[in-house]
């Protein structure tokens, strides 16, 4: 699914990688516990999330993740933006609640991570 | 992990530079007539520890600073330097791949080794293990710059690299309950070992392992250090603190397991995981841990299997 089109369906706000929009996210991932995204995240994806810090762009950086989505309302300061900029991270905002966010994408097709399995 | 690539990039490399890419051409030589002690000014002024011996261009022997040693603990500066090299010479030829002389080196532990044309045998060269990081890297560089998506300076790499020969070694300060900063030794090592031209999967396990571990030391600790070493084969990550230790470890692996404060928490960590994600993306895992002394993580993420031949 193209970024630009999350955009739109999320009505959000870009903070981050305006220019990259038409680039497809294949799958899109939720959390708050920055670990499972580590553990479970895959590269090419988006990340949901409604955690705003630091280490939401660097754990993004580190999985290889291409593009974030705060939800419900969440305002990043400057420090983040410019560290999302710096990692070529495209950033949404949407003041969508996250369980609004995840079933608006999953209805267009968006897929999620399917079954886990038990493999840890 | 099935899409796992058999090399790496710079494995990839040894198989496509040749020896005569990487060798040093301009090789100081000696006739076998002359005295060992002829060699003391090429030894000390040209800073070489080996001189290829030839005579009416033919190569015949090979002698080392460790031969000049022995021959000055014996007094036998005088005698002639046909009757102390070493004769039985191996040498490469300058056409071969780079491969065969990374496998002679690990073969014979050799510091040097002559090279000689094909056609005529006749020394063209010299090659040592810094020659051939020295070419692996400049090769990186042109393959790097020729990339569209240019963000770094390849000759970046050198600023991480401390050791040479065949291994790197990249080592990151991490400071304790300083979370503005966490992260940054596991990125930095991600964006190095990318540039390196690792596979993408074996950076994003080294990174996602380095990346926890180092947020361990943010949250537990005063702060400790990472050393990422780069070897042929695998991939070394030492994580030391200097406590407070953890006093169960077998608890401290157990998925959901955690002692975190709250404002650990908070930054989305801390919730018994950390030790866990760790084990699942190495393919090992070594934990030693001493109550108030600290606590030593040793990380192995397999490079791929390494190529056997000659």
């Amino acid at each position: 699914m193209k970024l630009l089109e999350i955009k739109e369906l999320l009505e959000a706000e870009v903070v981050s990688g305006e220019d990259n929009l038409d680039m497809e996210v294949n799958l899109g991932c939720a959390a708050d516990l920055m670990s499972d995204i580590l553990a479970y995240g895959k590269p090419d994806s988006i990340l949901l999330t409604g955690l705003m810090n630091l280490q939401v762009i660097n754990t993004a950086n580190i999985s290889d993740i291409k593009a974030i989505c705060f939800v419900r309302g969440k305002k990043p300061d400057e420090n983040i933006i410019k560290a999302a900029r710096n990692n070529n991270l495209i950033v949404l905002l949407t003041n969508l609640p996250m369980f609004e966010t995840c079933g608006r994408l999953y209805k267009k097709g968006l897929k999620g991570l399917g079954y886990l399995g038990l493999d840890m | 992990m099935d899409n796992i690539r058999k090399t790496t990039k710079i494995q990839e490399l040894t198989y496509e530079l040749k020896i005569k890419d990487v060798m040093s051409k301009n090789v100081e030589t000696v006739s076998s007539k002359m005295p060992v002690s002829s060699l003391r000014d090429i030894l000390y002024k040209k800073r070489i520890s080996g001189i290829p011996i030839v005579n009416d261009d033919k190569l015949v022997g090979i002698i080392s600073i460790e031969d000049f040693i022995t021959c000055l603990e014996h007094g036998e500066m005088d005698a002639l330097i046909e009757d102390k090299m070493t004769k039985n010479i191996q040498s490469l030829y300058a056409d071969e791949l780079l491969v065969h002389a990374v496998i002679k080196f690990e073969k014979y532990g050799f510091g040097r080794f002559p090279v000689i044309s094909r056609k005529d045998k006749k020394l063209v060269g010299i090659i040592t293990k810094s020659d051939i990081i020295k070419g692996v890297l400049k090769k990186l560089e042109t393959a790097y710059l020729d990339e569209e998506e240019r963000r770094y300076r390849a000759s970046h790499i050198f600023n991480d690299v401390v050791a040479d020969e065949l291994f790197f070694k990249f080592q990151y300060f991490v400071e304790g309950k300083n979370f503005d900063k966490a992260g940054e030794a596991a990125t930095g090592l991600k964006k190095t070992l990318y540039r390196l031209g690792l596979s993408p999967e074996i950076v994003r396990r080294t990174a996602i392992s380095t990346y926890e571990a180092e947020i361990n030391i943010v949250a537990f600790t005063k702060g400790g250090q990472i050393i990422a070493y780069l070897e042929p084969h695998q991939i070394k990550i030492v994580i030391t603190d200097k406590g407070p230790g953890i006093p169960d470890i077998k608890k401290a692996m157990k998925p959901g397991f955690s002692t975190a404060p709250g404002w650990v928490r908070e930054l989305g960590f801390g919730a018994g995981m950390g030790l866990p994600n760790i084990k699942k993306f190495a393919d090992k895992m070594t934990l030693r841990s001493k109550v108030e002394k600290g606590t030593h993580l040793e990380i192995i993420i397999k490079l791929s299997d390494y190529r056997k031949e000659d």
